[in-house]
């Protein structure tokens, strides 16, 4: 009777376990696919596909077309430009800047480092919408105002209080030894920082780039106030879209999302790899 | 190969000091480890040697070249740490040639002195693997390996064991000492185990509260050691420690009577747990018998002297019952005498 029950009592566990294992990773998948499903089912299924109730869960009547359509549309593939020229300015000045200020916070002690680790923080306090009358007068009078890169450097100012503080822990995670190592057996300090530290970190600071194209890539209200031609992507799609049908807004928003997904999807490994920074 | 010249350095952090001037001659060749326990400044003193710390004052000299002030790169040297430190993102090949190859060597030299060491160490299987495939005792073994390739005129080493389980342990302080006796580089060893530094040391510098106690070969520091501390420290079980009264310049302890460098009052005897004979109670000093442990190799006894806590040492052939009395007889030759005020210890009768 005992030994019965000590048998099936593991095994019984473990299947469980495997149960909420797999269905945990079911639901999550979900949480985010199902969504997008239905925004790519709304863009390519056409006017018809779009109204349709109740939903066909099965890809049927799709086509291009609708999206194509949309794509040709004035402005949708300028404004695509813009926002990924403003991601790109965002990307590169937020590790220009803000990777060195990691660095700076990771592995030097100087005075009043933490209420600088708290100020950087502090620099989200203040929200964008009382900032955006003067920001623009400011903007005018520097001749940024309507332009990709004064939204790219808003966008900067935006992700790079995260970007400094994200590569600090990065920086922490690459032991301290591994560098002394490097400068006891010739390296300078610069050397030794793009010999080992760099080559260490570069997963973590990959992840940190990607977190800065997101967050400019989302980012609608700045983008919205400074510019009136020249928009992004996002600030485009909130002015046309409310006008639009409904497939162009499910085409409009798969737009949004697929940059963001492909991309993630491409630095995957890094993403994964920042938790293996140690010094095994 | 250069000698270094540690002269009063002083290190402190804030309000706390570290190093309270330290000065230390190493010579040419010789292996010299840093022993104390943990918090002493033996770590800062090895790190400011090798150019990762700043002193506060005082100057170092390698080969008689004052490296105060000079970048790690330009003092000649190279270091084994305490995490060994090998760069996980190459492989064994490359961490061992890092240093050469940071030196512009062409790649026939690189491969040479690679091999050489690389040969010494026994990690030839394992030149193509990365770090992360290779197990503790292996890694440590690469960054010796990747220290002996530059052929450095000194060699600094943060407790490179002290990560290894016991067994390894033994084997590669065997091993480390056949290897460097090769090189014959000078060598600086920070450890806190004292069985390390009785092994492998030329000289063994005993560090305790940021000064040096006491500086002298292993069998120097072990039987006249200088201090309180030094005794206390050095040998297991720790040398016991006896205050005794002093009358005309002399301690009675049972039948033996001992001459003593103090007139009158009290004065400590340091006594090595081994030096002792089983006798008659009442012919040297007796000890009360708490515990008896056959070890084996010898008997350990642990118990008290004169009302003193105390452990000694008998054969293995001896057998004492736990609560026993036992009498001891103390050979004078091997006895140290300290002062019971400062702990110091009187210099040993010539």
């Amino acid at each position: 009777m005992s030994n019965s029950m000590n048998t099936s009592g593991p095994a019984g566990f473990i299947s469980a376990r495997r149960l909420l294992f797999w269905s945990g990773i079911v639901a999550l998948c979900a949480w985010v696919l199902v969504p997008i499903y239905l925004v790519a089912l709304g863009a390519l299924g056409g006017r018809t596909g779009a109204y349709q109730w109740p939903k066909n869960f099965l890809p049927t009547n799709i086509s291009l077309q609708p999206f194509l359509l949309f794509l040709k549309t004035e402005g949708v593939f300028q404004s695509f430009l813009n926002s990924l020229g403003a991601a790109g300015i965002t990307v590169a000045l937020s590790i220009a800047l803000g990777a060195p200020a990691g660095y700076a916070l990771a592995r030097y002690n100087f005075r009043g480092k933490d209420s600088y680790r708290l100020l950087v923080l502090l620099t989200r306090a203040f929200p964008l919408a009382i900032l955006a009358l003067p920001l623009t007068v400011s903007y005018i009078r520097l001749g940024l105002y309507d332009t990709v890169l004064g939204v790219g450097l808003i966008h900067t100012v935006l992700a790079l209080p995260f970007a400094a503080l994200v590569t600090q822990g990065i920086f922490l995670g690459v032991p301290r030894e591994l560098e002394e190592a490097a400068w006891v057996f010739g390296c300078t300090r610069i050397q030794a920082f793009f010999k080992v530290v760099a080559p260490l970190a570069l997963p973590g600071l990959v992840a940190t780039a990607v977190f800065a194209f997101v967050i400019s890539w989302n980012e609608v209200f700045a983008a919205s106030v400074l510019t009136v031609r020249h928009r992004t992507l996002t600030a485009y799609l909130l002015t046309v879209l409310s006008e639009s049908p409904m497939h162009y807004r499910f085409a409009g928003g798969l737009m949004l999302i697929l940059p963001s997904v492909v991309f993630i999807f491409a630095v995957r490994r890094y993403l994964f790899a920042i938790w293996g920074v140690s010094s095994k | 190969m250069a000698n270094i010249v540690i002269d009063n350095i002083k290190k402190s952090f804030g309000a706390f000091q570290a190093l309270k001037g330290v000065s230390l001659t190493i010579n040419d060749g010789e292996f010299v480890s840093l022993l104390g326990p943990s918090g002493c400044g033996k770590t800062t003193l090895l790190r400011i040697i090798a150019g990762l710390e700043t002193s506060t004052s005082g100057d170092v000299r390698i080969g008689e070249k004052s490296v105060i002030g000079l970048l790690p790169k330009d003092r000649g040297l190279a270091m084994v740490f305490q995490n060994y430190a090998v760069f996980p993102h190459m492989t064994v090949y490359e961490n061992v040639a890092f240093g050469l190859r940071m030196q512009k060597a062409d790649d026939a030299r690189v491969k040479k002195q690679v091999e050489k060491a690389a040969g010494l160490l026994h990690i030839e299987p394992y030149l193509d693997r990365y770090p992360n495939k290779l197990s503790g005792g292996q890694r440590q073994r690469v960054a010796v390996a990747r220290a002996l390739a530059v052929e450095p005129g000194v060699l600094l080493m943060d407790e490179p064991l002290s990560n290894l389980d016991a067994l390894l342990r033994l084997e590669m302080r065997t091993e480390l000492k056949t290897v460097l006796q090769e090189a014959g580089t000078t060598t600086i060893y920070v450890t806190h185990d004292q069985t390390e530094a009785m092994g492998l040391s030329d000289r063994i510098a005993v560090v305790h509260d940021g000064r040096i106690e006491q500086v002298g070969t292993p069998v120097e520091v072990y039987n006249n050691p200088a201090t309180r501390f030094v005794g206390g420290f050095i040998g297991n079980p720790p040398m016991n420690f006896i205050t005794m009264p002093v009358t005309g310049g002399q301690v009675t302890a049972g039948a033996q009577q001992f001459a003593v460098p103090a007139q009158g009052g009290d004065i400590v005897l340091g006594l090595r747990g081994e030096t002792v004979e089983r006798a008659p109670t009442g012919h040297g000093l007796d000890m009360h018998v708490r515990v008896a442990e056959p070890m084996g190799s010898h008997l350990l006894l642990t118990g008290s002297i004169l009302g003193q806590p105390a452990r000694v040492i008998l054969p293995a052939t001896e057998t004492v019952k736990n609560g026993e009395t036992v009498g001891l007889t103390l050979d004078p030759r091997r006895l140290t005498w300290l002062s019971p005020e400062s702990g110091v210890s009187y210099p040993a009768a010539a």
